[in-house]
């Protein structure tokens, strides 16, 4: 391999006490590339993306982004993680700030910009996440689609080279799964580097190049997008995936 | 019974000035002891056993003794060590460090109540540990530790009364000492009463006033009930 990965993890390990989440995690994602992250609850998702940016940091292994070893300089993890943009769950919007001011803050205090480029910049994402008329919005006046498109408004205007997503559609209902899908299509359209923990096999379809497939704490598959949707899949993943498509 | 006298004595300089030590008394200690409390509660986060024990060492001293008992042998015992300080420095003292105990209480509560997803995203956002805890843990645990802290407020403005065992001159000791010199009791102590409510009602405003400065803008006009919007002018929407 001439060109080392954007993104390399390679032996990862790691343990709460003595619970081993993580079993010798090994993947690589290249530049532009979108990987979809599938396997039951409790395997060790949200733990491996959490390892990416190190909200927590590995016991052991290796991760490399943009061919520098990250693991360790914990130090500096701050930096780290201004470049990487993290989607959650449950979208955690800051509940004291409205739609731009969710966006303004890290641009602000991280990057230094003033307020007025960081309003302009926060204008502008709200444009790119279809939802320009909801600025002054707080948190518990958006639906839970608009709250997660603003989340992703927040983590670009990092202007991330890397994107991580935990299960951005699972508190969602079904009619507003597909705004936030769509936006995170678009994204990995236009280029985003993703890692997406979901089990919206739709979207893994339209915007996956590689499908990850984990159980108890191992990667069990790592197939591109074809092999995968192919049929060409391990029996067990097969399993995990008629019990999520049923 | 003079209303004239109460009035004369609301007016003359020393009730002024009890008035105005009172007061200082109040908010010199409610500010040490929110610092002290600040303090305690980042403290006893800390994951270093020793400081851990050592703030649930302090809160159980501060609060297992009475105030008085601790102006009393701040102002009586700190000499005997060298160390000399006013009847009103150790009056302060006293009070902020009492204070700082259940000011922990009330920031630790506070901070707590923030969900640790609000935090995680500050820092997935490349915030330090300093950055989320000013700009995204504090002004949203403000609002809720901001209604305890008003009633410490008020508490403070009385327990503030008990440094008239040092003889520190506040309000409490110019009404007792003027109406044990005129036998005028009702006069001197009505005098020292207005005061205190006087002072109660203006913690009260500012407390309503920041509560609603910290509450975030709403974007819809929000229905106002009858009695605040009598209490307060309507607001001008940009
Ligand atoms: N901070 C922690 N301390 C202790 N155990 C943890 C911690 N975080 C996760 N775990 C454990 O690690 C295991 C993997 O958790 P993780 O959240 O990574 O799974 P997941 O695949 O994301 O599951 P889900 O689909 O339910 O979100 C679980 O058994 C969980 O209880
Ligand atoms: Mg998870």
């Amino acid at each position: 391999m001439t060109n080392p990965a954007f993104l390399e993890v390679t032996g990862v390990n790691k343990s709460f006490g003595p619970l081993q989440v993580l079993k010798e995690c090994s993947f690589s994602v290249n530049k532009g590339e979108t990987v979809v992250l599938i396997g039951p609850s409790g395997s060790g998702k949200s733990t491996l993306l959490r390892c990416i940016n190190l909200l927590e940091p590995p016991s052991d292994g290796s991760i490399r982004f943009q061919g520098k070893e990250i693991t360790e300089d914990l130090r500096n993890a701050d930096k780290l993680r201004a470049q990487i943009g993290m989607v959650f769950q449950n979208f955690e919007l800051f509940q004291h700030l409205n739609a731009v001011e969710n966006i303004m803050l890290a641009p602000m205090k991280v990057l230094g910009y003033s307020r007025h480029d960081a309003h302009d910049l926060a204008v502008e994402l709200l444009k790119k996440v279809h939802i320009p008329d909801r600025a002054d919005h707080l948190p518990d006046e958006l639906s839970g689609g608009q709250q997660q498109r603003v989340a992703i408004a927040r983590a670009l205007a990092m202007k991330p080279k890397l994107m991580l997503y935990d299960e951005p559609t699972s508190a969602l209902d079904p009619e507003m799964i597909r705004e936030v899908l769509d936006v995170m299509t678009e994204l990995s359209a236009d280029g985003m580097t993703s890692v997406c923990v979901t089990h919206e096999m739709g979207f893994a379809r339209r915007a996956a190049d590689r499908i990850i497939f984990m159980e108890q704490g191992s990667i069990i598959e790592n197939a591109s997008s074809d092999v995968f949707f192919g049929g060409e899949v391990s029996p067990r993943a097969q399993q995990f995936l008629n019990q999520i498509l049923h | 019974m003079s209303l004239e006298l109460v009035f004369q004595y609301l007016v003359s300089p020393t009730f002024i000035h009890g008035a105005i030590m009172t007061l200082l008394i109040t908010v010199s200690s409610l500010v040490f002891g929110l610092l002290a409390g600040f303090l305690l509660a980042l403290l006893n986060q800390v994951k270093f056993p020793p400081v851990k024990w050592l703030t649930v060492f302090y809160l159980w001293l501060f609060r297992g003794t009475p105030v008085l008992f601790q102006i009393i042998f701040i102002y009586n015992v700190l000499p005997t060590f060298g160390i000399r300080l006013s009847a009103f420095a150790s009056g302060v003292i006293a009070l902020s460090l009492n204070e700082g105990a259940y000011m922990a209480e009330i920031i630790r509560s506070g901070l707590q109540a923030i969900k640790s997803g609000q935090r995680t995203a500050g820092m997935a956002l490349g915030m330090t540990r300093t950055m989320v805890l000013r700009h995204v843990v504090m002004p949203q645990a403000a609002r809720i530790m901001l209604p305890p802290i008003g009633n410490q407020t008020i508490g403070m403005l009385k327990t503030s009364a008990l440094v008239s065992v040092i003889a520190v001159e506040e309000l409490l000791l110019v009404a007792n000492q003027t109406a044990s010199a005129t036998f005028r009791y009702f006069e001197a102590l009505s005098a020292a009463g207005i005061y205190y409510l006087a002072l109660t009602t203006i913690f009260m405003a500012g407390q309503y006033w920041m509560e609603r400065a910290l509450e975030p803008k709403r974007s819809r006009v929000e229905k106002r009930s009858l009695l605040s919007a009598l209490l307060q002018p309507a607001e001008d929407k940009h």
